[in-house]
């Protein structure tokens, strides 16, 4: 007997380890969903970590109101299926009710709104511990990030003074007020949950899958036409064989050239692939180089 | 795939961030927009290379200062392994998160800058390294350029620190002289040190061997949480799930529970795929027992005739990572060890260690940021632990300061007081 168990084993070991952690020593966690992959893969390891228990805490998507319309479908299809209860943060609500203006222009983005609708939501629910879907290999400032990290009653994070974490003795004490974001997968890539969503047998939405689509690019990004975006000058629409390989507000989430329309061509991709996840498709990142950092001191995702 | 950790340690400047970003590189991990962003932040800095630290260095203070302040994560494959790398600060005042990144490796790289030799702080990281007992120790003694990629000078700096290290526990230990900078050693073996027999870095974290460095024989299953499905299908099901920590657990298995005492057999363990017929470390399981018994979490599965120490008098050596308060005779914190936390407090400083020297100091009235001491602890209610060297989950415990819910220790277990 060998007693080996594969890297995606161990990380799923690791992930299930953390929710049943949080599960334990939280009164009111909340698992962030979005209907993208990393979710996705989240809710699964959540749901194998509780089983045949549902898991003890509710799913909450904050929604910027520019979704596409199967990510939807599909976010609500699982949420019924697992049976667990969704909280709907809304930017377009948060707007309606004056709490938020929304940026005006073509470029105008909901990002920096969905940080203030997020913060809002924790305090209205009184959420101790939030599940975020972030990896460390996303991006530099992610790559920085514990897996318990503490944000204060500001929902700030502080990069330079983090709780020091040793072994896999998380330290999830908190004041009234303050919250902890939590990371199960942290420690993932994203080749890593392609794997697993093959070994898996995951369902992802059809987006991620190779489609026929009309776009047009912004800043070396395809993104897609349709009722969020308003097109500037010079910008010609054209149709593309594309995927998403992350999937957010459309306004601002890129599509990738892309003929991948299985988890196996997807795998091969991914495994080829000579650029980042966010650098690809992601427009809200090109800002600045501490884009991230500075997003998620303010309590971004 | 097989997956090993590692961290890189060593002193400020000896270039851990330097060699991370050649590995990636050179594995053609590195992704081009990473690569450009790196390219013209260094521009921007006025470098003359580009400089591959800024691949990990990735805050906005670390990129100021041109230093670590904390780990940074980073991951690659080779067809043979899945590497998780923790990028380790080298400044003193950042040692809790050196620690942080080491506590969960499989193998440490201290770095040796060739023309300093060994300093201080690698004598911090060697010792740090065989405190927290990672199994695997790479010396690597970098900036081989800067000395003409000379022999003596290689074998002069790998002398002085085995002699250090003799003093130490460290069971595997390996010298290999690089050039972060320029790659010599990492991946390939180097053209300009022909003199040198031994593996490339790269071929050493592929080939060194890990399956035996997990604790395979005592049982330890730490309970995390109960499940309890209150479901029509699951009316009666009580699960115990957790994460074994030790042991191999088998369906039918006689098993003690503690702290209670009483005894039971395993009825399955179950997960979400199915049962299982057996469950070892690091599996996260939910064990059912033939017998209905109380057990809630902090309570532990052990086998009848292999039973971990139960006592509330801990013998361990900490090192402090609070530069608000320090540790005194009557310190009382919260002690966090597996699934159970309680009120501890501090019996006695039985010395302070100089690292350096490894010299002990039996008249130190307190441990003061970065400081690593033997100390004497009692527990409110009593522990279930091993020797951390038997055990690094059952034999590691942090605490916390109650004021401000800070981490203030990371602590490993001796044994208990006579
Ligand atoms: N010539 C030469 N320079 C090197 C080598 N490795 C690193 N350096 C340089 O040494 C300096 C410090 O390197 P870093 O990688 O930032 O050092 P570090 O050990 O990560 O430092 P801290 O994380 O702050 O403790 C940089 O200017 C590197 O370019 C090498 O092999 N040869
Ligand atoms: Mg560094």
């Amino acid at each position: 007997m060998s007693f080996d168990l594969s890297h995606l084993r161990q990380l799923e070991a690791e992930s299930i380890h953390i929710f049943r952690e949080v599960a334990a020593e939280f009164e009111r966690p909340c698992l962030l969903f979005s209907g993208g992959k990393d979710s996705i893969v989240m809710l699964h390891l959540a749901q194998k970590a509780f089983w045949p228990a549902r898991m003890p805490f509710v799913v909450m998507h904050v929604d910027t109101g520019h979704n596409f319309a199967e990510v939807l479908e599909f976010r609500d299809r699982r949420v019924a299926e697992l049976g667990v209860r969704l909280v709907v943060a809304s930017v377009p609500e948060a707007i309606d009710a004056g709490r938020a203006v929304e940026e005006t222009g073509p470029r105008a983005s909901r990002n920096r709104l969905q940080t203030a609708v997020l913060l809002h939501a924790i305090e209205e629910n009184r959420f101790d511990a939030l599940f975020g879907g972030a990896r460390r290999d996303e991006e530099k400032a992610r790559a920085k990030e514990r897996v318990y990290s503490f944000r204060d009653e500001f929902g700030q994070w502080d990069p330079k003074n983090q709780r020091p974490e040793l072994w896999s003795l998380y330290n999830g004490r908190i004041r009234m007020g303050e919250h902890i974001r939590v990371f199960p997968i942290s420690n993932y890539t994203e080749l890593d949950v392609w794997q697993y969503i093959k070994d898996e047998e995951i369902e992802v939405p059809s987006v991620y899958f190779a489609h026929r689509r009309e776009v047009f690019e912004r800043d070396s990004v395809l993104l897609s036409t349709g009722p969020y975006v308003t097109l500037m000058d010079g910008e010609e629409p054209f149709t593309e064989t594309v995927r998403y390989r992350t999937v957010g507000d459309m306004s601002c989430t890129g599509a990738v050239p892309s003929s991948a329309d299985t988890v196996d061509k997807i795998i091969e991709e991914v495994a080829a692939t000579r650029i980042t996840e966010r650098g690809a498709t992601r427009a809200d990142d090109k800002v600045s180089e501490a884009a991230m950092e500075d997003r998620k001191r303010e309590g971004y995702f | 795939m097989e997956m090993l950790r590692f961290a890189t340690a060593g002193s400020v400047d000896d270039g851990k961030s330097t060699l991370i970003g050649r590995l990636l590189y050179d594995t053609k991990t590195i992704f081009e927009d990473q690569l450009e962003a790196v390219e013209k932040a260094s521009v921007q800095m006025g470098a003359e290379y580009t400089n591959l630290a800024l691949l990990t260095d990735g805050l906005r203070a670390e990129r100021e200062q041109g230093i670590t302040i904390d780990v940074a994560y980073r991951y690659f494959a080779t067809p043979r392994r899945k590497f998780i790398i923790a990028d380790t600060p080298g400044h003193i005042q950042y040692t809790r998160n050196m620690v942080t990144g080491a506590s969960t490796a499989d193998l440490a790289i201290v770095l040796i800058d060739a023309r300093k030799g060994v300093l201080e702080q690698s004598r911090r990281h060697g010792f740090l390294a065989s405190l927290l007992r990672i199994p695997h120790l790479v010396l690597a003694v970098n900036k081989m350029d800067l000395v003409d990629y000379d022999q003596q000078r290689f074998f002069e700096v790998r002398n002085e620190f085995r002699d250090f290290a003799a003093k130490l526990n460290i069971a595997d230990l390996t010298f290999i002289p690089v050039s972060a900078l320029h790659g010599d050693n990492i991946v390939d073996r180097s053209a300009n040190m022909e003199w040198y027999q031994g593996s490339s870095l790269l071929h050493h974290l592929e080939e060194v061997h890990i399956a035996s460095d997990r604790n395979l024989i005592d049982a330890r299953f730490p309970v995390q949480y109960v499940i309890r499905p209150q479901s029509d299908q699951y009316h009666d099901y009580r699960g115990y799930a957790g994460t074994v920590a030790g042991g191999v657990l088998r369906t039918g298995d006689e098993v003690t529970v503690l702290a209670s005492g009483f005894s039971s057999t395993i009825k399955s363990i179950d997960t979400f795929d199915g049962p299982v017929a057996e469950a070892f470390s690091p599996m996260a399981v939910t064990i059912r027992l033939n017998d209905e018994i109380d057990i809630s979490r902090g309570d532990m599965i052990v086998r009848p005739n292999n039973q971990p120490t139960v006592a509330q008098d801990i013998d361990a050596m900490v090192c402090w990572m609070s530069e608000r308060v320090s540790l005194r005779p009557n310190s009382k914190f919260v002690i966090k060890h597996t699934t159970r936390s309680t009120k501890a407090i501090v019996k006695d400083l039985t010395y302070l260690l100089d690292v350096n020297t490894l010299h002990r100091d039996d008249s130190a009235a307190e441990l003061s940021l970065n400081e690593i001491g033997r100390v004497q602890i009692r527990s409110q209610v009593p522990l279930f632990f091993d020797e951390y060297r038997r055990n690094r989950q059952t034999g590691s415990f942090v605490l916390i300061d109650e004021a401000t819910n800070a981490t203030v220790a990371a602590g490993m277990i001796l044994g208990t007081l006579s």
